[in-house]
């Protein structure tokens, strides 16, 4: 039961259009910088069939530029 | 340790977008999530949004928390604040969630053939105020003593002080901001006659480099930080990290110069050989603005009970001064600081461009030092020699770690030695103190009695019977707990312990009294840049919780002191500040009206004509600047800063063949201080459980030690067990070991040696000599 985080940085001038495209994905919960053009999301999916099929939806999102995956802090004693 | 984790995947992504969230601060800066604060809460729009400042560091930062139905619900970044302007480190976001601990102190409890009986407050509060009296008249005043907090508000830190100092007659209050801030009060006091830092936050916009003296900005003061990296991509400033340890403020800054433990003290020497070597002095500045002294050297550690130590300044001239710096030659230093010749020509070059502003940090690295006043002093001569001091984006910023240190501990003065104004010693000062509190000048005693260290020593000997602390956890945070633990468990001593939670501290004490939390009291807290913030009562506390201010009072009503603690449990507050403002009226320390302070988030002070004044001692920003010049350190009596000739001395502990490793303690982003309310917070318990040993791989590697492998660290004075860590959050020098103090099951101040500066009495955590053994 995969639950990732990533950084989606919309193109320019994209971000509601990326805001409204992940938030219509149900394994999307989103989070929206107010100031700066990048999104927190987070994607939680069954297994990892499903994730690999959301990642293909997610790559085929015009507004998207980039999604970066974040590890959390580098250090072991995070979970 | 008590986690309400219900439903752990909910969690686990909560974690995720943490993560997120706080990657994104790093590549963002100022980059602001507060929705997130409100995502997810039942009828949002209904909620109370009230202001007050972090309950956490001493950056001071600006929330605004969310309430419905009387419950916190959520915290978000004041935008409308000039520290933070709507941003909040991890901390700051999650800071609430520790009041619904279940494992909450509602109730007072009182020890009874060794079991905690629940008790009510008043009967609690009878017992507590019967026995300081019973003490007392035994064994005298000086047989009681109060501990307190650089975390207590204002109005709690007035109470106290007019209660030991002005109705009882002793000097035995100290707090724990003797453990963090002492040094930098002896820096400011003895180079400026005036504490305080002279600039504000507002330098960060308009300097052109940091130079960050042993402090981890990233991880302690993430929020200035995060305002330094954001002038760093907008207008190219540069961090200069200087430090004994890689650390994440390292990783972020433009240059990284480690040294070795205790010569911060020779390479700022040579810093200044440098500056008056190459022609970069400020002379006209020099000559109008300073004097030259030197002190007694020598000073000792103060590791004997009963150590004493007075200074005996004498005035020098600029050429004695340079003679002196002639035994700090950049190669002379290098040879024994580990530091280059070109990097620390390189930082002298950076102070000495007349045409670059300059902003120094510091914060416990220098002043938990045997030598933490001197060093202090010695950044202060380098602002001084080049005239880059009080103006916007040039000074020394002498950062806090508490979130009211400056207000409390040193504003209204809850250390030993001083008064609201002033200090014991000084007959003027005491004077004025007894006129305000209306008692008999002669009550408050002229010398001051024990220091933080001291005063637990005294609890060890018996001399001191009775102990009340107040909003601290001493018996994880104090130097060689592996001395002051039994001896405040000794029955020689009646300890009251009035916190929020359960602690080590609260398992030795008599009585323990349920303190409201934060936002559920009104207070006024003050923070490093000399901001006075207000905030009023947001949510009612559990069961008999009080707030400790007035705690106090009721004690020092049932003593029989109660005309001089007149005050109304609605309004104490109020009527607390109002009383407590007359003792710094004028133009030198004018402290804003509470309907100010009220309405804004946070009023630096001196508040002058309805102004707040961000550059002390500058004429054109300072009006109690009176000698019609463009400066004027009136702190002094001739209106002159002094450039002290302070040497390198060694640390008392070095590394030996018994015990060959440094041992250097400090502190991570999750947690504040000794943890007992962070770790309290599930998101920030699980980010970083547990504490650890951090080591150079080399030194790891020579041992043998693998990763997360348990270890033990043991000094002459005791012993602790952690896993190792390598090449993982921060990386130490060859031959040091970095362990962070928050957890209270891996006590490694059982370690630490209590060593303190002799001018200041701050203990130092940052230097002693330990082996290293696998478990």
């Amino acid at each position: 039961m995969p639950i990732k985080s990533y950084l989606a940085h919309p193109h320019n001038g994209k971000k509601n259009e990326l805001i409204q495209a992940l938030s219509a994905i149900d394994q999307c919960e989103i989070v929206a910088a107010q100031n700066k053009e990048v999104l927190v999301l987070v994607t939680e999916t069954e297994n990892k069939v499903e994730e690999a099929i959301l990642k293909e939806k997610l790559e085929t999102i015009d507004s998207l530029k980039l999604l970066a995956m974040v590890s959390g802090f580098n250090t072991p004693q995070n979970n | 340790m008590y986690t309400s984790i219900t439903d752990r995947r909910k969690f686990i992504k909560k974690m995720a977008m943490l993560s997120a969230m706080t990657a994104a601060a790093t590549m963002f800066p100022g980059i602001l999530f507060a929705e997130e604060q409100e995502k997810g809460i039942p009828n949002s729009a209904n909620l109370d949004w009230k202001k007050g400042p972090c309950r956490f560091c001493g950056v001071g930062c600006g929330i605004l928390v969310g309430t419905e139905n009387g419950k916190a619900v959520a915290v978000k970044g004041d935008p409308n604040s000039p520290v933070n302007k709507g941003l909040l480190c991890v901390k700051g976001y999650h800071q609430t969630m520790c009041i619904q601990s279940k494992d909450r102190l509602t109730h007072a409890l009182v020890k009874k053939n060794g079991q905690y009986i629940k008790t009510p407050i008043n009967e609690a509060l009878d017992i507590v105020a019967n026995k300081m009296k019973e003490t007392i008249n035994n064994h005298g005043k000086d047989s009681v003593a109060m501990y307190t907090s650089g975390q207590s508000t204002i109005p709690e830190g007035y109470v106290a002080s007019k209660l030991m100092k002005g109705a009882i007659g002793t000097n035995n209050l100290d707090c724990n901001a003797r453990l963090c801030m002492a040094s930098a009060v002896a820096g400011f006091l003895t180079s400026f006659g005036a504490d305080e830092p002279m600039g504000c936050y507002e330098d960060i916009d308009y300097a052109d480099y940091f130079i960050t003296w042993g402090n981890n900005m990233a991880e302690m003061h993430p929020v200035l930080f995060s305002r330094m990296l954001e002038q760093k991509s907008r207008r190219g400033a540069k961090i200069i990290d200087f430090a004994t340890r890689t650390t994440r403020s390292s990783t972020a800054s433009d240059k990284s110069i480690l040294f070795e433990p205790q010569t911060d003290l020779a390479v700022a020497n040579a810093i200044c050989y440098e500056i008056i070597n190459n022609g970069w002095v400020n002379t006209s500045f020099v000559k109008k603005h300073c004097n030259f002294s030197k002190g007694l050297t020598n000073m000792g550690y103060g590791l004997e009970d009963n150590y004493k130590f007075t200074d005996k300044p004498s005035t020098i001239d600029f050429e004695a001064y340079k003679k002196f710096l002639e035994d700090y030659t950049p190669e002379k230093v290098a040879t024994y600081a580990k530091v280059s010749v070109k990097d620390i020509k390189y930082l002298a070059a950076i102070y000495g461009d007349p045409n670059k502003k300059v902003v120094s940090y510091w914060c416990m690295g220098m002043n938990q030092h045997t030598r933490g006043t001197w060093m202090n002093n010695l950044v202060y001569n380098i602002h001084l020699l080049t005239g880059k001091i009080s103006q916007p984006g040039n000074g020394p910023f002498s950062l806090t770690g508490q979130p009211s240190a400056c207000g409390t501990a040193r504003e209204v003065g809850t250390f030993t030695h001083k008064l609201p104004k002033g200090v014991v010693t000084n007959e003027k000062h005491r004077r004025l103190a007894a006129k305000i509190w209306k008692v008999p000048y002669e009550r408050i005693p002229p010398k001051p009695t024990y220091h933080a260290t001291e005063m637990f020593r005294a609890v060890d000997r018996g001399d001191i019977k009775f102990i009340w602390t107040q909003v601290t956890n001493p018996l994880v945070s104090l130097p060689k707990t592996s001395r002051y633990r039994p001896g405040m468990e000794k029955d020689s001593c009646f300890v009251v312990v009035s916190d929020v939670f359960p602690t080590p501290t609260s398992d030795v004490a008599d009585v323990i009294l349920p303190a409201s939390w934060h936002i559920e009291k009104s207070g006024l807290y003050g923070n490093s840049e000399r901001r006075t913030q207000h905030w009023d009562k947001m949510v009612e506390g559990p069961g008999e919780t009080t707030p400790d201010a007035w705690m106090t009072i009721e004690v020092a009503k049932r003593m029989g002191y109660g005309d001089l603690f007149p005050y109304s449990e609605e309004n104490h507050v109020e009527e607390i500040y109002n009383e407590y403002r007359q003792f710094h009226e004028g133009a030198k320390h004018g402290m804003a009206p509470l309907e100010v302070l009220k309405k804004e988030s946070g009023v630096i002070w001196p508040y002058v004509n309805g102004k707040s004044t961000q550059w002390r001692f500058n004429a054109k920003y300072d009006p109690a600047c009176s000698n019609g010049e463009d400066f004027h350190f009136y702190g002094k009596p001739d209106g002159k800063a002094v450039i002290w000739q302070r040497p390198y001395e060694p640390a008392p502990e070095v590394p030996d063949a018994t015990y060959p490793f440094w041992l250097n303690t400090g502190r991570v982003i999750e947690h504040w201080h000794t943890g007992s309310m962070t770790r309290r917070i599930p998101v920030l318990h699980k980010a970083m459980p547990s504490a650890y040993a951090e080591f150079h791989p080399e030194d790891a590697k020579a041992l043998g030690i693998r990763n997360g492998e348990n270890i033990k660290i043991t000094s002459r004075r005791g012993s602790c067990t952690l896993p190792a860590s390598i090449n993982e959050r921060g990386l130490p020098t060859k031959g040091q070991v970095f362990v962070p103090f928050f957890d209270e099951n891996m006590m490694i101040n059982d370690v630490t040696l209590d060593a303190f500066c002799p001018i200041s009495k701050e203990p130092d955590y940052k230097k002693c000599a330990v082996k290293v053994e696998k478990a």
